[in-house]
């Protein structure tokens, strides 16, 4: 079961932490075993522009102490030049990658270094929630690691608006409805909704829609979706399509500009018509990092004042506190010198925390303290996801065969088009479930 | 700091200024101090090999080999097992919308439309400009998209094709010319899939033209002006000459950019990829290889496409065998 | 040039003449045609040159051409963040040093060939031209493989060859177009000028360096352009073959990397592509003067 768990106990143990070293988290021991001095590193990764200043700061103290140049090669275009580098035998020694899927791919095909007899396993047990752990052993080797995460399933709004208004934050679903109907009814449209991402166009739609999965039919019956075990015409699986419908409203009703907006509109723009003024929309679903665009795009705002969030409340009351994640996944392609030190230090809790200061990532490593985060809103989504998390499951689409994703994605964009087609592009679905995971 | 590593790179720069021309003219000397030393009767027959050997054996490495490599692999399964044509069987299976058709379908849109509209801006324009003074100016504008990147093009075509709800200030250009010159609701020129290939196709064609233009250009200024003159002094009239004298002798330059215009829209990926990845029935071949080949881990499906497009290129071929025939005959 | 003052000669009418106004009307329509096709033309490069001196936040909210009436409120910063990424100025070196040896290697090979297809005989000839233009159209991303394999196989890596391996691969793609094109135009060149070669007892390399290429100039200046310029905005080959390590890498990598992985940056790319366009547009307008008429008929009569 790859399931994420954060544990009451693990709870217990961040906050001692917390409590006990807030000024000098893990100082006690040296992150990076010695014996590297110098040599170099291979690393490929997405990141690029402020997201490469950060992980290069995140880099220079262990560059620093180990004397270790870094050659880091930043790519967009990951899947062709990832695959074709692995294929060709010329792979880099370390891969930065944001989801897991192509990675995955690599494990099954043999060609990642086992990670279980290169990092202190006692120590990272004691660091990281079991099931991020869980998530990284494939065929019973640990080949995976992550560093930073991003949340889904938040509802962001404009805090200042709804108190003029008198919204309140719904507690419940039905809550959330009623909600929506008391937006419409004063004139105002409830959401705001954007779908275009390029080739990943849906993305977006779909964590709205993997969201209300988890929370209406639970975590068992999510496991057996992306696992390709659950059939996507099921009435618990159309039922979740079902209530997204509920969402958009009829042909798209609540939802500003509507389907030709929605699927044409770069997911990056999702803030900009409930910051206007006056606001076009009253909330929108999106994940933690959505917060960076919204202050890159109107440099005014203020976390908590001008924007805050709650969590999408699930249908079903039990999987309250069930949210999904995703996060940035690390996997080495040799072992050397270098790179086993890079690994271990990538897992601690020293690296991750400078990225998490720096703003717009949360860390995975559980002893990065809450103080850590650099405004009120992200300390809020550390805060959350320590003490309101029951689970945290990874997202259903990144672990999903890439052709099961990418017609996941479509799908997506066609019932926003058209809901009242929903039969036809399940079944749809149901035929490319048919052949995406044989092999 | 960029200088230091400048310095460093001089070993390269002197490589590429010198040694590079020097190995290529030695290269062409040398083979034909060796042609010579060859009986008089063997030379004509050696010669050629020298010539054109270095242009086969690249393309040979590079090309060849690799294209042998894909029709070995597009009759394989993911673990490399033999398994005859079923890939092209779940490319070219359930026309008209499974399998590969709707990418068939829009890449026979790109030939027709694309190929076409490019020749006649192409025409037009290097004829035209070919009577102004100011030639080389308007040249090196309509020339400039060519010098984009396919990412800032789609940056480009973003502003034109962009879409807001008909109550918000429109902010693509055409949007901005439908609502406010037409009063016509705007248009979602990239999701409605009645126009958006030909959106696409559009900007292609805008960005190409000065490919076409330039060598129609240098072709064009290969027809002797005596001949013009001659012509004009007869009284033919300018659109007479054009289609009596200019065309025919630019016959074979527009064969060449015809051809490599058609195998062009048949590749035509860059502008699907970085506009709309092919969603919203947009896919054309090219697209629909890359992703099988990166993004499922199909490479059989890929390799597949891939040779399917080269089948489809024949019948260009065949129509250009006899185009340089009839040149040859000629003379 | 002495063809086009012989045409106004022949074509002038007396002042005033019917024919002279309809003349004078043609060449308006012209000129009136010709500047209206080239704005048009030109009306999606200006948007984006607008749209490169405004703030990110203004592009977002309302279109280019709102920018053009007051309140002016144009700014330099997106032409400042991409002028300052630290490592433009060694890139555009890389750019040169991949982009110069990868349009001369496969112009001067190609030239060879295209002779040789042009005015050689040998058995295969036609057969092995037409597979040359077929290869055109092999999608490039099926040739990385087994290519890099090959590179990693015999220590062609940058580390040991610097630009050598993209230097190769580009011209092993580049090849097909450039002797197609070649070949075309040599093969137009009037039969009778190699005949009188012959007779005069010039050698091959002779009618070659001193009769074709003097001949074919227009045709070379156009494929080196397109060469050049498909080199310079090439970004997969390169992160194959060069890979993106900042040593080495490209404009075009760097530029691409001025959007973060989530697109957040798009906008300094309307700036970086007019930054991006003017080395190959300097290319462009200083062959031009190569394309003009009458170096063949010159010649013929000479």
């Amino acid at each position: 079961m790859r399931l994420i768990r954060l544990t009451r106990r693990v709870v217990l143990a961040a906050l001692a932490v917390l409590v006990a070293g807030a000024c000098a988290p893990g100082a006690s021991n040296n992150p990076s075993p010695s014996g590297v001095h110098g040599g170099t590193i291979d690393i490929i990764g997405v990141w690029s522009d402020g997201e490469l200043d950060s992980f290069n700061a995140v880099l220079a103290p262990w560059e620093q102490q180990t004397g270790v140049t870094v050659n880091f090669e930043a790519s967009r275009d990951q899947d062709a030049i990832l695959t074709t580098r692995v294929a060709a035998g010329n792979p880099p020694d370390l891969a930065a990658a944001p989801s897991p899927t192509l990675l995955n791919r690599f494990a099954q095909q043999k060609k990642l270094v086992p990670l279980e007899n290169i990092i202190d396993m006692n120590k990272l047990k004691s660091e990281y929630a079991k099931s991020w752990i869980d998530q990284g052993t494939i065929n019973g080797h640990l080949v995976e690691v992550f560093s930073w995460a991003s949340i889904k399933g938040f509802i962001w709004y404009n805090p200042k608006v709804w108190q003029q208004k008198g919204y309140t934050v719904p507690k419940t679903w039905s809550d959330l409805i009623a909600l929506q109907t008391k937006m419409k009814g004063a004139g105002d449209t409830p959401w705001c909704v954007t779908v275009n991402s390029g080739a990943a166009t849906g993305w977006p739609g779909s964590d709205i829609e993997k969201e209300i999965t988890l929370g209406q039919v639970g975590p068992d019956i999510y496991d057996k979706w992306w696992q390709g075990k659950q059939s996507w015409t099921s009435p618990e699986i159309k039922g979740s399509w079902q209530s997204f419908g509920q969402l958009l409203g009829p042909g798209d009703s609540n939802v500003y500009g509507g389907a030709n907006y929605i699927v044409n509109t770069d997911f990056s723009k999702v803030g900009d018509p409930m910051f206007a003024s006056p606001p076009k929309c009253m909330m929108l679903n999106q994940a933690s990092f959505i917060t960076s665009f919204f202050q890159k795009a109107h440099p005014e705002l203020q976390p908590g004042t001008d924007f805050d969030y709650f969590t999408m409340p699930s249908q079903n009351s039990a999987n309250e506190g069930i949210r999904v994640g995703a996060a940035d996944a690390f996997s080495i392609f040799h072992d050397t010198p270098q790179a086993r030190s890079l690994i271990n230090y990538l897992v601690s809790p020293e690296a991750q925390e400078i990225w998490v200061k720096r703003g717009g990532k949360i860390a995975v490593n559980n002893k990065v303290p809450v103080t850590d985060y650099p405004d009120v809103v992200s300390q809020k989504i550390a805060k959350d996801l320590v003490s309101n998390t029951k689970q945290l499951k990874y997202d259903a689409g990144d672990l999903m065969p890439t052709d099961m994703k990418n017609a996941y994605w479509q799908a997506i964009v066609a019932f926003i088009q058209d809901q009242s087609k929903l039969d036809s592009i399940l079944s749809g679905l149901e035929q490319v479930r048919s052949t995406a995971y044989t092999s | 700091m960029d200088l230091s590593l400048l310095v460093q790179d001089v070993p390269t720069l002197v490589v590429v200024i010198v040694a590079v021309p020097a190995v290529l003219a030695a290269y062409i000397v040398g083979t034909e101090y060796l042609v010579r030393l060859l009986p008089d009767k063997l030379r004509p027959r050696v010669r050629p090999w020298f010539w054109v050997g270095p242009a086969l054996i690249l393309v040979t490495g590079f090309l060849v080999l690799p294209t042998l490599g894909t029709v070995v692999t597009s009759m394989q399964d993911r673990d490399g097992n033999f398994i005859g044509l079923l890939n092209y069987q779940h490319q070219l299976g359930g026309f008209p919308t499974g399998g590969a058709w709707i990418a068939i379908r829009n890449n026979v849109y790109w030939l027709v439309l694309y190929t076409l509209f490019v020749l006649f801006f192409g025409l037009i324009l290097a004829v035209l400009f070919d009577r102004v003074r100011y030639e080389s100016i308007v040249k090196s504008f309509i020339f400039m998209p060519m010098a984009i990147s396919s990412v800032a093009l789609a940056v480009i075509w973003g502003f034109m094709y962009s879409y807001q709800p008909a109550d918000a200030p429109q902010t693509g250009t055409l949007n901005w010319v439908v609502v406010n010159v037409f009063h016509h609701a705007p248009v979602t020129w990239l999701s409605d899939t009645t126009v958006n290939n030909f959106s696409l196709i559009a900007a292609a064609i805008w960005g190409i033209t000065g490919f076409a233009m330039v060598i129609l250009s240098a072709a064009l200024k290969g027809i002797p002006g005596e001949l013009l003159e001659a012509a004009r002094v007869d009284g033919a009239g300018e659109l007479t000459i054009f289609r009596r004298v200019i065309f025919p002798l630019m016959m074979p330059t527009v064969v060449v950019v015809g051809t490599t215009l058609v195998i062009f829209a048949l590749k035509a990926f860059d502008v699907v990829y970085v506009m709309t990845a092919g969603n919203f029935q947009t896919d054309v071949l090219a697209n629909r290889m890359y992703k099988l080949l990166y993004q499922a881990d199909n490479p059989g499906g890929a390799s597949a496409v891939a040779i399917i497009l080269l089948v489809a290129v024949i019948p260009v071929l065949i129509f250009n065998l006899r185009q340089f025939r009839a040149v040859e005959a000629r003379r | 040039m002495t063809a086009v003052a012989a045409r106004e000669e022949v074509v002038r009418a007396r002042a005033w003449s019917p024919a002279w106004i309809s003349q004078r009307l043609q060449k308006v329509l012209l000129h009136v045609v010709v500047i209206g096709l080239t704005v048009a033309w030109m009306v999606p490069a200006i948007g984006l040159f607008v749209s490169s001196f405004r703030t990110f936040q203004d592009i977002n909210l309302t279109g280019w051409w709102t920018a053009l009436s007051p309140p002016f409120k144009f700014t330099v910063d997106n032409y400042s963040s991409v002028l300052s990424s630290g490592n433009l100025a060694h890139s555009i070196f890389n750019s040169f040093m991949i982009a110069i040896p990868a349009t001369v290697i496969p112009t001067t090979i190609a030239a060879f060939a295209a002779y040789a297809f042009a005015w050689m005989k040998f058995p295969g000839r036609n057969w092995l031209f037409l597979a040359l233009v077929a290869l055109l159209a092999v999608p490039l991303q099926l040739t990385f493989v087994p290519v890099l394999k090959t590179y990693v196989s015999i220590g062609l890596v940058p580390q040991n060859w610097g630009f050598v391996g993209v230097w190769l691969a580009h011209t092993g793609y580049g090849l097909p177009f450039a002797v197609y094109l070649l070949a075309n135009f040599f093969r137009a060149l009037p039969s009778d000028l190699f005949e009188s070669a012959e007779i005069d007892g010039a050698g091959t390399l002779t009618v070659f360096f001193r009769i074709v290429l003097p001949l074919s100039v227009p045709a070379i200046a156009s494929l080196v352009i397109f060469q050049f310029l498909w080199v310079w905005n090439d970004l997969l080959v390169a992160l194959i073959y060069v890979g993106g390590t900042q040593s080495v890498a490209p404009v075009t990598v760097t530029l691409a990397n001025l959007t973060n992985s989530l697109g957040q940056g798009y906008h300094l790319l309307t700036a970086a592509a007019f930054l991006s366009m003017i080395i190959p547009l300097i290319v462009f307008v200083s062959l031009q003067r190569y394309f003009v008429r009458g170096i063949l008929a010159g010649s013929v009569k000479g």
